[in-house]
């Protein structure tokens, strides 16, 4: 079926653009972008629509990679069920965001290098989810951190956006530190990479229920999961990855690349499946996670950081999922996240884009009259993500809610608080852009429809999108379990969503002077939240200043340069008594050292002679 | 007279014709030697053949003849795929180092590119060589452009780095010509070859003393060399202060004669002492991966930087290949290679913007993206390549050096795998303090974009990366076939750990690998 095809268009479009970008017109780079992005979308249908059923994967191998000893790793890709649904997604808003872009790029500078690098994003993260091993999904892996990096730092004369860029690209080599080792693990044990044989053997091994050899595998695969996916304790690129352009944010820090964890953990289920602890591990740092930076959440006023922090929220949702076993409902909730949130924020680019750069929320307000068209798909993803009934949030939310409760009830009330608080703070947010007077001395207009066009496609996703029945699709791979679930657990999200609108309009809209009084009330509180916890401040002195300034006075200025070098040259000094005779030697002339080269090699094998001749 | 004989005879020739040109005529001096370069690479190529449709463990390309009779000391010399690729990339380096100083160097030209001539031809030689003497002659032989390249045409202290260079690996290599000479006594013969066959077939044998002395030796000289932890101080000094061309050189293949001598002799000859000393010498090469990277990580100079992430990587190197597993010789070896082409690039690219803004410090640039966009792509991959990404070379070379130290041992792994991390930090640090932020007047004005010349330069070391980490059987086939005649020689495979459950994929395999496999495999089951 050639799926090498999938992949390679936006390959071609990145060398194009990339090599040639400088001199072409816009309109050729426009092309070149979204029309790669646009035939690979197509031959994402055309494929699958070929495949059919699907009922057992399609494997293609195109060459040997690496072939050391026993161990042989192939460029090998796959499309089974799973793959399909991440084809879909990552194709289908690719396309999207790509079009979008266009609008919202028009007046940057580095045009070109912005599309080449989005095409090249799209590349890998096609690579990442068709992967057929493991190494070959881990080029994928840090080939889309590598455009996350580039794409951060897009506005690379800042520093901000530099230092934000270097910090993604580092805090993610430390989860693919797990990652990698992980591998290493699974090659001795398995003595493969290929899904279909590592996942294969592992199905007939017992389930472990102490720490044995599938749980250290899985708990670094989750190492390196909480590193992409931002989770809890490598969550804190993602707020600082706001700094590139917003249609970055929507498609690789909200849609795709980040959800590349929970792909990974729903693609290693059967090996998850026999490590409970690490199960339970995934599931506790996502509940953790989503709690967390939903509190978060709560008090930003940048529109981007409130998304940001809802998306690492969103992220734990996902991994609450496939923590307790319901890895079609974290799938599904990746799918649907992927509709709103790529929408949420977007919707926030056009915002920014009518206020001329604006991004906090504190001059925005009464903007629903100057960009209807914005606004309404903006509230279309805010009751996505509240959950509120019928909406594609509520569909897939609800089931991770369910299985949660199935797996430890106390993690369903977590998550259901979470709820609340998220419909809450995404509602804040929307209220303070578009309700009340407008705060700032812009002139709004509405985006261009090659900007909007994208977001009503978005908001028809986000609003219907949950009769998309994912879990029926993927129940070969994921059985589904029918829970016996009271109606008051199964309709408690939906009060809890409707509750955190009310709140939200009450303290926002009705009453806003008490949300000021209550946060003076509460000023120490206030402060630790709204400063996110002082994370950052306590990783930079606990981790990053001690092995830089370590690093320089005792082991650069101290041992290499004090102690080493101390007893090189002390040594050296002795011998500067008999330098000062062989100084005599060295004159300068080439023509000098030339000879003696020659005189010196003849007595080296003079004395070699003499020394064989003796024997 | 092979082609292999012709190979190392040219760059001799030239250094001799290049001697006689007149000094006078810079312009003839430099397309002689880049001419001359170029035929010298072109020649090299035709060392693939053999390996085009099969994969020789043996030697090719074999010249044995007597040079001197008494003491017996052979002409001897042969390719084999440990070889192969190394003097392949010491012929594409040299023009490339040779066209980083077309401008660069301008007083005494005639006697830099002689130099440069004459270190090509000493390189190739220390590869080609399998008698001992031969090799120890080469080996000397490269010190000494080298010495003058710094000593000569090197930054303000020169003469402290190149004697400090010189010092370092004439000590050690001096305790090497001690145990060629000791084991000439024991075995009446300066062949490799023939030494090998006789401590096979039993000979001739070491007590167990006598093995480690011998092996500590060459071991000390070759970890000189490469350089290994704590044993690589004169490095950082001699790349600093060295042209760009020597830095290139010194850097991309000089190292390599290190490790290339751990493989070939150290291991081969005293394969006992090697195992039983691996468990030091790795926890030396992980200090090397780990202390390299944190030092590279706070250096002010852009070529320290460089030089420091030179110890970390080439600790990937002796961590390979003291492993003793397959996956570990192959990843060393074709880190060799890797570390070749990137290191040398960035070296190189370090000198381009020497050029242009005459300082090697980090905090004299900045915004550089802004004025010459390509030159930052082409550091931006080659950063990327050094940094182990994949698709790009590195990545194979330490994913394999590392999942081979996982079969032995994973706490070796684990630390290993800390450099990974770190070499994103001192890199990325780089690059932004360099390349991003905005840009100075004085940096603006002095930093126009790539030339032609530098383009060709550069290219090929990029296209490269982008080959040796996608295509990667193209380059592995001929290493691996002689790596496992080293690790049959070791005894000491672990090889069964890899098997379990995993015969090596039908449609996947080499046909002619597969076969050297399965030998093996036989090799195994026999005992």
């Amino acid at each position: 079926m050639n799926l090498w095809l999938i992949p390679v268009f936006p390959l071609a479009g990145f060398l194009l653009n990339g090599i040639f970008g400088r001199r072409f017109p816009k309109a050729l780079i426009n092309a070149v972008a979204v029309g790669s992005v646009a035939l690979s979308f197509l031959w994402v249908l055309k494929t699958l629509s070929g495949l059919g059923s699907l009922d057992t994967a399609h494997t293609e191998h195109y060459f040997t990679w690496i072939q050391s000893g026993a161990l042989n790793i192939g460029v090998d890709f796959a499309v089974d069920r799973l793959t399909a649904v991440m084809l879909m997604v990552v194709t289908g808003v690719g396309l999207l965001i790509h079009t979008y872009a266009i609008g919202y790029m028009e007046h940057e500078g580095g045009y070109y290098r912005f599309f080449a690098y989005l095409n090249l994003f799209m590349f890998f993260m096609l690579i990442l989810v068709l992967a057929e091993n493991f190494l070959l999904l881990f080029v994928g892996w840090e080939g889309v951190g590598l455009c996350s990096y580039l794409l951060i730092g897009f506005y690379f004369t800042e520093q901000f956006a530099t230092n934000a860029g270097n910090k993604a690209f580092i805090v993610n080599r430390i989860g693919d530190f797990g990652f990698s080792l992980a591998m290493f693990l699974i090659v001795r044990q398995f003595g493969s990479l290929d899904f279909a044989r590592v996942f294969g053997a592992a199905a007939a091994l017992p389930v472990e229920t102490s720490l044995g050899g599938i749980t250290i595998i899985c708990l670094l695969l989750l190492l390196g999961a909480t590193g992409k996916s931002a989770q809890i304790p490598l969550y804190v690129w993602l707020p600082d990855a706001m700094a590139g352009p917003t249609p970055v944010s929507a498609l690789i820090h909200a849609a795709t690349m980040v959800t590349a964890g929970v792909y990974m953990i729903a693609r290693s289920s059967s090996l998850f499946l026999h490590a409970p602890i690490a199960m339970d591990t995934v599931a506790v740092i996502g509940l953790a996670t989503a709690f967390f930076a939903a509190t978060i959440g709560l008090l930003q006023n940048d529109i981007k950081k409130v998304f940001a922090y809802s998306t690492v929220s969103q992220l734990g949702y996902m991994f609450l999922g496939v923590g307790v076993g319901a890895f079609s409902a974290g799938i599904f909730h990746l799918m649907t996240h992927a509709f709103f949130k790529a929408l949420l924020f977007l919707g926030a680019g056009s915002v920014i884009h009518a206020l001329g750069g604006e991004q906090d929320l504190r001059h925005m307000g009464g903007l629903l009259k100057k960009i209807p068209i914005t606004a309404a798909t903006l509230f279309a993803a805010g009751v996505a993500i509240a959950g509120l009934p019928f909406t594609s949030g509520a569909a897939s939310k609800d089931l991770i809610l369910e299985a949660a409760y199935a797996h430890a009830p106390w993690m369903y009330w977590v998550a259901t608080l979470t709820a609340g608080m998220t419909a809450f703070y995404v509602f804040r947010a929307l209220f303070l852009c578009f309700l009340g007077d407008y705060r700032g001395h812009h002139h709004p207009h509405e985006a261009p429809f090659v900007m909007w066009g994208p977001l009503a496609a978005l908001s028809v996703l986000s609003l219907g999108g949950g009769f998309l029945s994912v879990p029926r699709w993927l129940e070969p791979m994921f059985p589904i379990h029918e829970l016996e679930i009271d109606a008051l657990i199964r309709y408690l999200p939906f009060a809890a969503g409707f509750l955190g609108i009310g709140l939200a309009y009450f303290f926002y809209v009705s009453r806003p002077q008490i949300a000021e009084s209550l946060a003076s009330s509460f000023s120490g509180l206030y402060k630790l939240v709204y400063n996110k916890y002082f994370v950052d401040e306590i990783y930079d002195a606990t981790v990053v200043k001690p092995t830089v300034q370590g690093s320089r006075t005792l082991l650069w200025r101290g041992f290499d340069a004090g102690l080493i070098d101390g007893v090189v040259n002390g040594v050296g000094a002795r011998a500067r008594g008999v330098g000062s005779i062989l100084r005599l030697l060295q004159s300068g002339s080439i023509r000098a050292y030339a000879t003696w080269i020659v005189f010196g090699s003849v007595v080296a094998l003079i004395a070699i002679g003499l020394a064989g001749g003796a024997r | 007279m092979t082609l292999l004989d012709v190979l190392i005879a040219l760059p001799l020739a030239g250094f001799l014709v290049a001697m006689l040109l007149p000094a006078g005529n810079h312009a003839l001096i430099r397309r002689f030697t880049l001419g001359l370069s170029l035929l010298i690479f072109a020649v090299s190529l035709g060392l693939v053949g053999p390996y085009w449709f099969a994969h020789p463990s043996g030697y090719v390309f074999e010249t044995n003849i007597a040079w001197i009779n008494s003491p017996a000391i052979r002409y001897h010399v042969a390719v084999d795929g440990l070889s192969l690729w190394l003097i392949i990339l010491t012929t594409l380096l040299t023009p490339i180092s040779v066209l980083c100083s077309w401008k660069y160097i301008d007083k005494r030209v005639k006697e830099f590119f002689a130099f440069i001539l004459l270190l090509e031809f000493g390189l190739i030689g220390v590869f080609a060589a399998l008698d001992l003497f031969l090799f120890y002659v080469f080996w000397e032989v490269c010190l000494v452009p080298m010495y003058f390249l710094i000593g000569v045409w090197g930054h303000d202290r020169r003469i402290y780095a190149a004697v400090k260079f010189f010092l370092y690996t004439m000590a050690a290599s001096v305790l090497m010509l001690g145990a060629i000479i000791y084991l000439y006594g024991r075995a009446g013969t300066f062949d490799y070859t023939v030494i090998v066959s006789h401590l096979q077939s039993g000979a001739l044998s070491f007590s167990r003393a006598e093995e480690f002395w011998l092996f500590l030796a060459f071991f000390v000289a070759f970890a000189v060399k490469v350089p290994l932890f704590p044993l690589h101080t004169w490095l950082p000094d001699a790349h600093v202060e060295a042209p760009t061309a020597g830095s290139i050189m010194l850097a991309s293949v000089m190292l390599k004669m290190g490790t290339y001598g751990l493989l070939r002799y150290c291991v081969m000859l005293f394969p006992n002492a090697a195992h039983e000393n691996a468990g030091w010498i790795v926890v030396l090469a992980i200090i090397g991966i780990v202390y390299g990277a944190l030092v590279a990580m706070v250096q002010p100079n852009m070529k320290k930087l460089v030089a420091y992430s030179s110890v970390s990587h080439l600790g990937f190197v002796v961590l390979g290949i003291f492993s003793f597993t397959q996956p570990g010789f192959d990843g060393a070896v074709y880190q060799m290679l890797n570390h070749g082409v990137s290191t040398g690039a960035l070296f190189l690219l370090v000198g381009f913007l020497y050029e242009r803004r005459h300082s090697l410090e980090i905090s004299a640039y900045g915004g550089v993206a802004t004025p010459a966009p390509q030159l930052a792509a082409v550091f931006m991959i080659s950063m990327l390549a050094s940094i182990g990404l994949p698709t790009l070379n590195n990545f194979i070379g330490e994913y394999l050096v590392l999942q081979g130290s996982a079969l032995v041992n994973f706490h070796w792994t684990v630390f290993a795998a800390i450099g990974v991390i770190l070499s994103a930090c001192y890199m990325l640090w780089l690059y932004q303090r360099v390349f991003f932020g905005k840009t100075p007047d004085d940096v603006a004005h002095h930093m126009p974009d790539m030339t032609v010349r530098e383009w060709a330069a550069a290219l090929p070391l990029i296209a490269l990366m982008v080959w040796m980490g996608t295509f990667t059987q193209s380059f592995i086939p001929p290493i691996s076939a002689t790596n496992a005649v080293i690790l049959a020689r070791t005894k000491a495979n672990i090889e069964t750990q890899v098997k379990r459950g995993a015969p090596p994929a039908p449609d996947g395999s080499h046909p002619a690998a597969h076969t050297v496999l399965a030998s093996l495999e036989e090799f195994f089951r026999a005992r």
